[in-house]
């Protein structure tokens, strides 16, 4: 009798533990999970984000007993991990880090030379571009504007955006867009090489002009009403960019511009990374649609750097030969920030040891933060 | 101190106002029945009573106690809505309905009005003073019972605007919705129409592109012509202070590079002898570094700025 007893509820106990709800399916999503924290930890691929997005994917692929009523699921109303993920599904957490990219960006270089501000927006036409293939594939208006919001290369800005148009691919969203930001590093230089002549890639810009203090303040606020008076739908993020911008610039609330940029970004970061990569559930995630959103993404991601490269050797058109702007600051039109400043910088020098890059391309990029939350802003007023 | 006491006041007053205001000026006038022949819903005591529908515009919860409800243009302050009551708090984008019975007794939501079949029917809400009008409509006295007087869509238009409000007979076109949408959507009309109208995405690629150059462009002109002001105001004030200093303006016009410097420096050395137990030789060769502040994150994410 007593053995039965124990035979039971042991194995009630086997019942609940993750071998014996094991899928090949969670198996797939925790190597997943292992690989990207390999990428951030061996390879040092944006370690900050890959870190926390791997290991939330370890955390919400561990097998349970999703019919027990545990509430351990991410997707369980009133778990812990449910209530952290609010900020994602709510789309709350993407603006407050747009507060802190806005209070650690210096805009001095785009505030110099306003002109750069246009790649920024060429570089968008990877996200309308990647809508289109997206309907050719079968997806519905909102879900590929959810979709192709990947190629604007701005993880909290994608969230934000399939939060609110598709919040059932969210999760694939999310991880595709953060995956490809990881992986400017591979994917942009052969692109940039490809669509650019040795004598482009040698282009040497003039320095930019030193901004004064007044203008570093009055481009925040400038920049959120004429931005947002265009596309108010962008408000949350714009808003927050601007007003984290003019914390930093002001001069009179360095504490909160500081917490801004470290503390409040850092905890946000975190929260997002682990609940992003929490909500890759396999039984959500592994699906036929979720290898076509990484497709679309790659694509989307693609025709945005090309989009900024080719547009610079369009503007060079135009522009006298002092003024030439090199080619291999278009990439960074995507708002990856800084990385893809940083590709053009190490490309640039790759071709000239003394050319520098880095500022010129912060312009685009920058810029190309503004550009994406414009472009979701038109999205969400369009299809929301 | 004084100071930022009047601030906080002033700003507390500010939030008040704004949120009072945005808040109870969304409370809209909806679905009128002045006649229910039993076709439509019954209340809490099985009888077939008029109902008025109040509807939440905003995108937030909207506590509606103290408004008046009133079908006398003479008195404004015909039926408060009670206080204390949870259910009247309406949920955004959702509705309420209060029987027009003349038996506020019977609870909340029981108006201790009536209205008169046959005749037009004039019903308005008004907010906590009594003063300020939140939304009024005049039912027309055509009204055949059963039918209900709606708005076309739900908590559009103007307030009092006939050309916003339909009669509607319960059909399968006119339905009669208490406590509901008067239009009831099963999709996203805005998705539908792009689905439709777009099904290849160029009109959305045009347009979209079009709104983010536009946006960047607008912002890249405006910061163009600051920068044009902030340069000639810079050499202005650079001409004004060299102009005071002979001794600045002299150094001005020197433009010494460091290559100069380094060749005076150099001659001096030569010329001097100064350096008797060293080779005097001087190499100015251009190192290749590597690493340049430039490619420093540190630079791209400058310190920040200091007020002075």
């Amino acid at each position: 009798m007593f053995s039965e007893f124990l035979t039971q509820n042991l194995q009630e106990f086997w019942h609940l533990t993750g071998f014996y709800n094991a899928t090949w399916q969670h198996l797939v999503m925790l190597l997943v999970g292992l690989f990207f924290i390999w990428l951030a930890i061996k390879k040092n691929f944006e370690p900050m984000l890959l870190v926390p997005i791997g290991f939330g994917i370890l955390i919400g692929n561990v097998p349970f007993n999703t019919t027990a009523g545990l509430e351990i699921g991410i997707y369980e109303e009133g778990s812990v991990l449910n209530i952290l993920y609010n900020g994602v599904s709510a789309g709350w957490y993407p603006p407050l880090i747009f507060l802190g990219i806005g209070a650690m960006t210096d805009f001095s270089a785009l505030i110099a030379n306003p002109k750069l501000m246009l790649i920024g927006a060429a570089a968008q036409f990877g996200i309308f571009g990647a809508y289109m293939v997206a309907l050719l594939l079968g997806f519905a208006p909102d879900q590929a504007g959810a979709i192709a919001i990947i190629g604007g290369a701005d993880g909290p800005t994608a969230i934000f955006l399939s939060s609110k148009l598709a919040p059932n691919l969210m999760g694939a969203i999310a991880v595709s867009a953060y995956s490809y930001m990881a992986l400017v590093p591979v994917i942009q230089p052969p692109l940039m090489r490809l669509l650019t002549t040795k004598h482009e890639r040698v282009i040497k810009m003039k320095p930019a002009r030193a901004v004064s203090q007044n203008e570093k303040i009055i481009f925040p606020i400038v920049g959120l009403i004429l931005t947002c008076f265009v596309v108010p739908s962008g408000l949350p993020l714009l808003g927050m960019l601007f007003f984290g911008n003019l914390l930093r610039e002001c001069g009179v609330t360095n504490r909160l511009a500081k917490t801004a940029s470290n503390a409040l970004t850092d905890v946000v970061t975190i929260l997002l990374g682990m609940t992003v990569g929490a909500s890759t559930q396999a039984s959500e995630f592994l699906t036929s649609e979720t290898i076509r959103i990484f497709l679309l993404g790659f694509m989307a991601f693609v025709i945005a750097s090309a989009s900024g490269v080719l547009f610079v050797k369009l503007f060079n058109l135009f522009l006298p030969k002092s003024k030439k702007i090199n080619p291999l600051i278009g990439n960074a039109g995507v708002s990856a920030v800084p990385m893809s400043a940083r590709i053009s910088n190490n490309l640039g020098l790759e071709y000239d040891p003394s050319n520098y890059l880095l500022m010129h391309a912060m312009g685009p990029n920058v810029a190309g933060v503004i550009g994406s939350a414009v472009a979701a802003g038109v999205l969400l007023g369009f299809l929301a | 101190m004084k100071k930022r006491l009047l601030t906080l006041l002033l700003v507390t007053l500010a939030c008040v106002t704004a949120i009072s205001a945005q808040g109870r000026r969304g409370l809209r006038l909806n679905e009128v029945m002045i006649v229910n022949d039993s076709t439509s819903v019954v209340d809490d005591f099985g009888r077939y009573s008029a109902w008025v529908e109040l509807y939440n515009s905003t995108f937030a919860p909207l506590e509606i106690s103290s408004v008046f409800l009133t079908n006398d243009r003479t008195n404004n302050v015909l039926y408060p809505v009670p206080l204390g009551d949870v259910n009247t708090e309406i949920p955004s984008r959702q509705h309420i309905l209060f029987w027009a019975d003349g038996e506020p007794n019977k609870g909340t939501f029981h108006t201790n009005f009536t209205f008169t079949p046959g005749e037009d029917n004039y019903i308005a809400i008004y907010d906590a003073n009594g003063l300020t009008l939140i939304d009024e409509i005049v039912v027309p006295g055509s009204l055949l019972p059963g039918q209900s007087y709606a708005r076309k869509v739900d908590g559009e238009g103007g307030i009092n605007n006939p050309d916003d409000w339909e009669v509607r007979d319960g059909s399968a076109q006119k339905y009669i919705t208490p406590s509901s949408n008067n239009i009831i959507k099963s999709t996203n009309s805005k998705v539908d129409n792009f689905a439709k109208h777009d099904p290849h995405g160029f009109a959305m690629a045009i347009m979209a592109m079009c709104i983010v150059f536009t946006a960047l462009l607008v912002l890249s002109v405006c910061f163009y012509i600051i920068n044009r002001i902030g340069v000639s105001l810079s050499r202005a004030r650079k001409i004004k202070a060299f102009s005071d200093n002979e001794e600045l303006e002299e150094h001005h016009k020197e433009h010494d590079t460091g290559e100069v410097i380094a060749a005076i420096a150099a001659a001096l050395a030569e010329h001097l002898d100064a350096h008797d137990k060293e080779s005097t030789v001087l190499t100015i060769n251009k190192v290749r570094r590597a690493y340049s502040p430039w490619s420093s994150k540190i630079y791209s994410l400058r310190e920040l700025p200091n007020r002075h």
